[in-house]
């Protein structure tokens, strides 16, 4: 199979080497670059996403690093730097504007999405459902190498003017009309275009999701026996589907307000700003949840597995994804509390956004009621697990404080809403990516990684991030807002821990890194199951790594 | 759009902006003209009355005022007596001065180092909006949060391999699995019932009676305008570190010209933005509202206590987001309606005062407070390192 271009031969029963088919693989440039393998393209987006957690976690670091006392420290040279000779005080703020917009766009977009989805959704559901490939090869391909160009655009927007100084300097949420008439030049354009991109990657690889596993299931593996990880994906396509277009047409309306004279957003010409907002959040909330989802799915795995007992509850756990799902489409004005909403709007959305919280209980008690008589043992992807079930019930209620309209009026924008959503995706997605991520190296690499590495890495990270997210609450509540280089003497203090835990942070993503590298070079070698009889789903039939095709004869579930 | 630098916030474009924001016509036009160009001669002069101003705190002020001039916080009843004096022996409003700039409470009405809980508050909504979060919802978060923690912990404990090597195969239990359904729905009925009657208060529209303010966003600085007295907009920057310290107040929330606004009467802010969206903050009021171009938001409240209340732009407004805070002067309401008068302005239900008949006299009491300087403000701010 060294030819990329497909013949009716490639797919008959009847190859030439049949024998050794399975790990039959292309030569490193048709491998990599033109790949229809679900697994070499999920490695693929695994690699990528690390590139771009690491770019979204310094420039993170740049802004701790610049918070850590009163003042404005290094901002004014940091952009005499990127633009080459001495820049202005407001060329300064507004590198901060675009430090803190790559921040929220490469993690949610280029981080998060890529790594849960792309990475370990293309490794893992066709594998757990009995499927050989995802249903579209080539399409997958294609969502995978669209991400690239999006991520250049994005990158690239920062070295050309996007109205006070060179970058994009928006905020992630791209509000018009700071957008459109506040940001003159290419920057904001590049931006834009940059999610249109990874905005359709997504929704072909959302397409792919549901067509494989509503299609390619092996023969016995029912929707209601479908592994909770494939759950997971499936409702994030769904969400990802349906929330996807509208940020498009959004963004688009952004364009054109911004180069062909429209006025979908400008009120001068009948538009209104608050249309984007509420365009931008119906696909920004349920965003949320496609980023939180998948690890949901993971952490059902992993606590199932290393209980070595079934998933307490598993309808109720599928059901509780899918309300989540649903209910994440009509809550996304929480948003907007500020905005100037009538008062039954804000009561029926404060209403609406509380309710999620049923189904997420749901979740985290049945999580513990699977550990709850099981018999539990504590490696590296069960530590992060666990940190994700308590992390993420601290972000959690502390959603439920911001539901209340009344209450948020005084958190909005503030540190207390920063707090909330790095517990429930910085301690939650992470987590459960890393949590992921030790599950399944060895199947992926075939190598074990080194447990002390790991759990070193879980320990440190997990102060680290909490040292510096928990007196985020304390700014929030004391009235910090959100996006500001600067602040007043009041709030130094837990600005000075905040930047400290950035600091312990770092060391344990230093593990990460090491584990990684010595894991790959020379790890020991991991059997087909390394976790025991805990493991009962697919992957784990299989050797470690994979046949390049598996499931040359579909299994049959019973 | 040009980038905004520090000198050009110098008079030049700060009368601009006063004068071409408005979308005047005819009369007024030319009213607020001569005004500026009042203003700009003044502007002159600016570096100077401020600097003595500075120096001399409360003694530059007239002779009426330095009477009247008592420490801020005695809210004396002889402090309404002498405005009013004032009032009745001046023979035109602009002779009246205005209070003395008030200073503000250590720790009052902004954040305190190291603090880790809502700022006190000082409006009706916003006690009761403390009160929800205080006393129901953080309790029960951390309750639950413990809960949850304590359930991990123990299961660890107790279900770890060495412990329990063989596991069960329950996997239900719909007794459980309705409580642990039905007991949420319950706690947050509990929670929503006073959270959407917070929401009813804060809603209530403002008294027939109520001061209206209308308050504009600009980048990067806010405008307050007085159409029930007749005080046209005056625009408030922030001061330099240097000046906030001369100040006493707390630096990058320290501004030049004040709201000031009466307390203990209802008061009707209306929001809005002129460029960008921004967002009219006060913490310690339970204040947060969108300043939207093109629409007119409001908001309404009643201010406990006299005092000054700190607060920051709080929707990402572009490049000085950080750098354009907002500070109330709440004053007794008879030390307010001297400041009302200083201003050329007329007193609810009072036909006096030649206000908004004499625009040079208007322009004169633009430059509001006596630390005024607006001129200095805007160059001081980006000069801070």
């Amino acid at each position: 199979m060294t030819t990329v271009t497909a013949t009716p031969d490639d797919f008959s029963g009847s190859h030439a080497h049949h024998d050794d088919h399975a790990d039959h693989k292309p030569a490193f440039f048709a491998r990599w670059f033109m790949s229809t393998n679900h697994k070499d393209i999920g490695t693929l987006y695994l690699i990528f996403a690390i590139i771009a957690g690491i770019i979204g976690g310094a420039i993170s670091g740049l802004m701790r690093a610049e918070l850590a006392q009163p003042g404005v420290q290094y901002l004014q040279g940091w952009a005499s730097m990127m633009s080459g000779d001495q820049a202005t005080l407001d060329q300064a703020y507004h590198l901060w504007n675009v430090l803190i917009t790559a921040h929220g766009l490469i993690m949610v977009f280029f981080m998060v999405m890529p790594a849960m989805i792309g990475g370990f959704g293309n490794w893992f559901v066709p594998i757990m459902i009995g499927a050989p490939d995802m249903a579209f090869p080539r399409m997958n391909n294609i969502s995978f190498w669209l991400l690239v160009p999006a991520f250049l655009l994005l990158l690239g927007s920062t070295f050309v003017p996007g109205g006070t100084g060179n970058g994009a300097g928006t905020g992630w949420t791209v509000y018009a009309p700071l957008s459109t008439s506040g940001s003159a030049g290419p920057a904001v354009d590049l931006a834009i275009l940059s999610l249109h991109i990874a905005g359709a990657s997504s929704i072909l690889g959302a397409i792919n999701f549901i067509t494989t596993i509503f299609n390619m299931r092996a023969p016995g593996m029912t929707l209601h026996k479908m592994p909770l990880f494939v759950w997971s994906v499936l409702v994030t396509a769904f969400l990802l589907l349906l929330a996807l277009p509208v940020l498009a047409a959004a963004i688009t309306m952004l364009l054109t307000d911004r180069n062909f004279g429209t006025t979908f957003y400008d009120a001068a010409g009948g538009g209104d700003p608050e249309l984007y907002q509420h365009l931008f959040w119906f696909f920004g909330h349920p965003e949320v949840y496609i980023m939180i989802l998948p690890g949901f799915g993971i952490v059902s795995q992993i606590v199932s597995t290393f209980s070595r007992k079934p998933v307490f509850g598993y309808l109720g756990m599928a059901y509780a994804m899918v309300a989540i799902g649903a209910v994440g489409f009509v809550v996304w004005a929480h948003h907007m509390f500020t905005t100037g909403m009538s008062v039954n709007v804000k009561m029926y959305f404060t209403a609406a956004t509380m309710v999620i919280a049923v189904p997420t209980g749901i979740k985290i008690f049945s999580w513990i009621a699977t550990m709850w008589g099981g018999s539990m043992s504590f490696k590296t992807p069960m530590v992060w697990s666990l940190g994700f079930i308590f992390m993420f019930t601290v972000g959690g209620v502390t959603g439920v404080v911001l539901a209340n309209g009344g209450v948020d009026d005084v958190m909005h924008d503030t540190y207390y809403v920063v707090a909330h959503f790095h517990y429930v995706l910085s301690l939650g997605a992470v987590f459960g990516l890393f949590a992921g991520f030790y599950y399944w190296f060895p199947k992926m690499s075939g190598k074990m990684y080194n447990e002390v590495l790991g759990q070193l890495h879980f320990w440190v990270f997990f102060i680290g991030v909490n040292v510096l997210f928990f007196p985020m609450h304390f700014l929030g509540l004391s009235g910090m807002p959100r996006r500001y280089p600067d602040y007043p003497e009041a709030f130094a203090y837990w600005n000075k821990i905040a930047s400290h835990g950035y600091e312990i942070m770092v060391v344990g993503m230093g593990f990460f890194f090491v584990n990684l590298i010595w894991s790959l070079a020379a790890g020991k070698k991991a059997g087909d199951n390394p976790w025991g009889e805990g493991a009962t789903t697919l992957e784990w039939t299989l050797s470690s790594p994979p046949p390049f095709h598996q499931f040359e004869t579909v299994p049959t579930i019973d | 759009m040009p980038i905004s630098r520090p000198e050009q916030d110098l008079p030049g474009p700060y009368v601009w902006r006063v004068v071409g924001c408005q979308g005047l016509q005819g009369v007024e036009t030319l009213m607020k003209m001569v005004k500026s160009v009042v203003l700009a001669g003044l502007l002159a002069f600016a570096p100077v009355l401020g600097h003595s101003a500075l120096a001399q705190d409360n003694a530059v002020a007239a002779p009426a005022a330095t009477a009247a001039a008592t420490p801020a916080d005695s809210a004396a009843a002889g402090n309404a007596a002498e405005a009013a004096n004032a009032t009745d022996a001046a023979p035109a409003a602009a002779t009246v001065a205005a209070p003395p700039r008030m200073k503000p409470t250590l720790g009052i009405g902004m954040p305190k180092p190291g603090e880790y809980t809502l700022q006190e508050q000082f409006t009706s909504t916003g006690r009761q909006a403390r009160w929800l979060h205080d006393i129901m919802l953080l309790p029960i978060i951390v309750i639950i949060s413990v809960f949850v923690l304590l359930l991990m912990l123990w299961v660890m404990f107790r279900y770890r391999q060495s412990a329990n090597p063989v596991p069960s195969k329950t996997a239900h239990n719909t007794t459980i699995e309705v409580l642990w359904t039905v007991l949420p729905v319950v706690i947050l009925l509990a929670i929503a019932v006073p959270s959407i009657g917070l929401l009813a208060d804060q809603y209530k529209p403002a008294p027939k009676d109520a001061l209206t303010v209308k308050v504009t966003g600009y980048q990067w600085y806010w405008g307050y305008e007085y159409p029930d007295a007749g005080i046209p907009e005056f625009v408030s920057n922030i001061l330099s570190p240097e000046k906030a310290l001369a100040n006493g107040e707390p630096n990058l929330l320290a501004v030049d010209n004040r709201l000031v606004l009466p307390a203990g009467r209802p008061i009707k802010l209306i929001i809005t933005g002129s460029d960008v969206i921004h967002s009219f903050a006060v913490p310690s009021l339970w204040v947060k509202m969108d300043a939207v171009p093109g629409r007119l938001n409001e908001k309404s409240f009643t201010i406990d206590k006299p005092g000054v209340y700190y607060g920051q732009c709080s929707e990402l407004c572009g490049a000085r987001h950080g750098f354009m805070p907002i500070a109330i002067e709440a004053l007794p309401p008879a030390e307010f309606d001297q400041w009302v008068l200083s201003q050329g302005g007329k007193l609810a239900g009072a036909t006096a005062a030649p206000a908004g008949a004499s625009g040079p006299q208007q322009g004169s009491v633009l430059p509001g407070p006596p630390e005024g300087a607006p001129a200095a403000a805007p160059a001081a701010a980006p000069a801070k390192i």
